[in-house]
């Protein structure tokens, strides 16, 4: 591998691949490893021919069909559509031209860069990261790939470079009125010797984009996933399959003693069992059998583990007097918050809690995994959020070399955080190791749901002190929960000019699997910040959205979006009897975010209603604006569905629900009547999507409760017992 | 073990499972089916959504044997020749999909929703749609699919 510090970006680097059926142009700069590939005739080494292309990121043909590769896991985001539309722009291909395929498995290529100054490319599909990490680099791709064509067109034709321009999928010679096809120019490629890296003045300008920008292009997977054949591990069957389930245990980290062994292993259809530390592997000839014999299973379980001491509706409630932490850290410090909060007029107290959530991506966790007798090499097919990283994880488990791991990606059906890990790709590999067949291993719902990893439960208090104009001049948050920095992000409150902050994390360990949710430490965060600042401003009177304009005055951009909200919920103006609006605004992965509620409440049930939801966003240039709106709803949903019904309770150790009867997600009849998203115009790079909305959605429908009855709700989710009781207290 | 024989999107297809096994698993892992997809496999999110004689029906929770007297079965590979059924071309009018494992699902019990009404009314779509989950949140987008598909009726 080769260290992004050492690139060397000197021009003769740069090498273009001639095939017969088009060229392909391996691309070289900066943020993009080099593809260091030699300029081979066709015919020579087609072998080595054909591994250099599969290395590429663009291929044009003779009849113009180009070829578009795209590095990204494709969960639902859109950018599988989003890459490769980054690279058409800059290349002004013409879109209805283009395919997309998936890249190969290659970092060192197709990664983006990883995180810190030195890090390694990567490629991981997590933090609303893959739009933004890929931005630059495919700009230049497509850049460059122009500018190869408009050099050879410029040779034939015998005329200086910059008198030629591009169509989508034309170079033109205005001055002679000559137009030559993008395919055509694959005859006369003349592959300069050098080319610079193109500069951003020299690429399109906001305003020429013809694809960014551009609300009519649509996903380009939408319809394999409207007629069913749209590939996720799940429905990938290979010659002589066979089929593994694990049985994990009730409580996190118990380890098995199979009592039944012989019983088991003379039952007809059963492959293998395989111990692991966690948990028991039955391998039969079909999934159902492998289900049924799953089930009788007896198995004495070890459970001599810290989970197994945890109760979380307990543990959630002894946080509020716990003294004693495993440890304790400083997140943010600004002025100083004792002193401010001495001489404050008057100070506020307040408590905040969340229960766990789950991820419950529609596609419970599968791989299928192929390891080769001898044992040495395997193949895999599965959704990951981190497809560069599975060949490593998998040859660990082997003992086996990475290169020796083929590894093929499918569609996630969901990934929310879950899919960044590996532990199910490497369950199929054991298990295929074991039985030395392929295998497809599959968690059940209950499965995935148990033994899942959650968003962490936390509880949080919040402390403030005020000037006697009512002006927030000192504000303390302090966290306290497993989890450790699943639980810290949001909290900076870097958009609100508030002069003392501090911000303190206590973690307590409790031995349950905990995981990144979409949008991770901001859910729970964001709630309790903007819940209580809206419960100050109650009780001094002041308007949610004028307290919110006077903390962001010096923050222009983000007032931006504060201010279209308002605009577009008609904030301040009157509302049918039993209902509210609360405002909320939050930050995520760059992308900034006011979302405003209207609800009513059902005060015999306790059950909240949604009316409407707006919010606006400034997340950058839209590559794809549909589906950055689409992003924007689907975060407000799956909010609401947190916010409102979902909750996950463990007692001595065990997960209390099982399935989507217990385990309450959003459904149809709970939508709102409308959801409208505006996305404030913006030249600057773009930021993350995928998680911007769904941070505002617990402080917007708080607060609108406020509004609604005076009372404040502190404890998430929702749910219509816990509002009845807020309610009749 | 026994042979059962389906009548699957026209054509008719025998397969030698046990008793008791769920369709699901028959149309999937037997037949190679795989668009009717396993999410809860206890008739809670409508992901294994296909039609008996016309009527949604969740494949987990249906026995084998109980659909192996002649009774007509579609799944989304036979919704339409083309996938061009008034409620697959609204899906992609409206870019339903995000994840999209859900979404075979939500087009059978939207497709069966008009079959039956071809004009429903927003409570009626919300009721019939309630049993379909969806993570993603792409309700608001099926919403306006169902009511521009049903316009196109």
């Amino acid at each position: 591998m080769k260290d992004q510090s050492t690139i060397d970006n000197s021009l003769s680097r740069r090498r273009f691949l001639k095939l017969s059926g088009g060229f392909t142009i391996g691309i070289t700069v900066v943020g993009l490893v080099p593809q260091l590939t030699s300029c081979t005739e066709d015919g020579e080494d087609t072998r080595d021919l054909v591994a250099k292309e599969l290395n590429a990121w663009v291929n044009i043909r003779e009849d113009g069909q180009i070829t578009i590769m795209s590095p990204a896991s494709e969960m639902g985001q859109g950018s599988r559509t989003a890459l490769p539309i980054i690279l058409a722009e800059e290349l002004d291909a013409d879109w209805s031209k283009v395919q997309v395929e998936t890249s190969p498995i290659d970092p060192e290529i197709y990664g983006s860069p990883g995180f810190g100054p030195n890090a390694r490319k990567i490629m991981l599909n997590v933090g609303s990261r893959t739009v933004r990490g890929y931005f630059k680099s495919l700009r230049q791709a497509g850049a460059q790939t122009r500018y190869v064509l408009l050099h050879s067109v410029a040779k034939a034709w015998e005329v200086p470079i910059d008198e030629l321009s591009t169509e989508p999928s034309m170079v033109v010679h205005e001055a002679s009125g000559r137009k030559m096809p993008y395919g055509d120019v694959v005859a006369i490629l003349d592959i300069p010797e050098t080319i610079s890296e193109i500069s951003e003045e020299q690429m399109k300008k906001p305003e020429d984009f013809r694809l960014i920008w551009n609300e009519s292009i649509g996903r380009v997977d939408v319809v394999e996933k409207s007629n069913g054949s749209a590939q996720f591990s799940m429905d990938i069957q290979v010659p002589d399959m066979v089929y593994g389930v694990i049985e994990r245990g009730k409580v996190h980290g118990a380890s098995p003693s199979l009592r039944n062994e012989a019983a088991m292993r003379a039952e007809d259809g059963l492959i293998d069992l395989v111990a692991l530390d966690y948990g028991i592997g039955v391998v039969a000839n079909s999934l159902e059998k492998a289900l049924k014999l799953k089930e009788q299973l007896d198995i004495d379980w070890n459970t001599n583990v810290t989970a197994a001491k945890h109760s979380s509706q307990e543990a959630l409630d002894s946080y509020a007097t716990l003294t004693q932490h495993d440890e304790t850290r400083e997140l943010r410090s600004l002025g100083n918050v004792r002193q401010a909060m001495a001489r404050a007029a008057k100070t506020y107290t307040a408590d905040y809690k969340n229960d766990y959530v789950y991820h419950a991506q529609m596609e419970p966790l599968n791989a299928i995994a192929a390891v080769s007798e001898d044992q040495t090499s395997a193949e895999i097919w599965a959704g990951t959020q981190g497809p560069g990283f599975v060949a490593g994880a998998v040859a660990d488990a082997l003992g086996i070399e990475p290169e020796k791991v083929k590894f093929n990606l499918c569609f996630l059906g969901g990934g929310f955080g879950r899919r960044s890990m590996h532990d199910y790709i490497i369950e199929a590999a054991l298990l295929s190791k074991a039985v030395k067949k392929p295998v497809k291993m599959i968690w059940t719902r209950e499965d995935d749901l148990r033994y899942g990893m959650y968003r962490p439960m936390s509880f949080q208090r919040m402390q403030a002190g005020t000037d006697a104009d009512g002006n927030i001049i000192a504000f303390s948050h302090s966290i306290t929960g497993d989890g450790s920095n699943l639980l810290a992000s949001g909290t900076a409150n870097e958009f609100y000019d508030i002069p003392n902050q501090e911000v303190e994390l206590n973690i307590v360990k409790n031995g349950i699997r905990l995981k990144h949710w979409r949008s991770v430490g901001h859910g729970p965060n964001k709630f309790a910040i903007e819940g209580f600042i809206d419960q100050i401003a109650a009780d001094q009177g002041q308007d949610p959205l004028e307290v919110r304009r006077k903390l962001m005055a010096n923050h222009p951009k983000a007032l931006r979006t504060l201010e279209k909200a308002a605009e577009m919920a008609n904030w301040g103006s009157p509302l049918a009897e039993g209902r509210a609006r609360g405002i909320a605004f939050g930050e995520r992965s760059g992308a900034l975010c006011t979302g405003i509620a209207e609800i009513s409440v059902n005060k015999d049930t306790g059950k909240i209603k949604v009316h409407h939801f707006w919010s606006a966003v400034d997340g950058g240039i839209m590559v794809q604006p549909d589906n950055a709106k689409a992003q924007m709803e689907g975060g407000i949903l799956m909010g609401m569905s947190s916010v409102l019904s979902e909750q996950l309770t463990i007692e001595s150790g065990e997960v209390r629900q099982s399935n989507f009867h217990d385990y309450n997600l959003l459904r149809m009849a709970d939508i709102p009547e409308t959801l409208e998203i505006a996305l404030l115009p913006s030249d600057e790079a773009p930021q993350g999507m995928g998680e911007a909305s769904t941070p505002i959605v617990a402080g917007a429908i708080a607060n609108a409760f406020l509004a609604l009855t005076g009372k404040a709700l502190t404890h998430l989710p929702f749910t219509p017992e816990r509002v009845k009781a807020v309610l009749d207290a | 073990m026994p042979v059962f024989s389906l009548k699957v999107n026209s054509s008719t297809r025998e397969v030698n499972v046990d008793s008791g096994t769920s369709l699901l698993w028959v149309l999937r892992e037997h037949l190679g089916l795989t668009g009717t997809k396993y999410s809860c496999g206890v008739g809670q999110c409508g992901s294994c959504t296909i039609h008996v004689e016309g009527s949604p029906m969740r494949a987990c929770t249906l026995a084998v044997e109980t659909v192996a007297k002649g009774q007509k079965i579609t799944t989304i590979e036979g919704l339409s020749e083309k996938g061009d059924h008034p409620v697959q071309k609204a899906w992609a009018a409206h870019q339903v999909p995000q994840c999209g494992y859900c979404q075979s699902g939500q087009i059978m019990q939207a497709a069966a929703l008009l079959e039956k009404n071809p004009k429903p009314g927003r409570e009626e779509i919300l009721q019939y749609m309630n049993g379909n989950l969806c993570r993603c949140g792409t309700y608001m987008r099926i919403y306006k699919a169902i009511e521009s598909a049903s316009k196109e009726l």
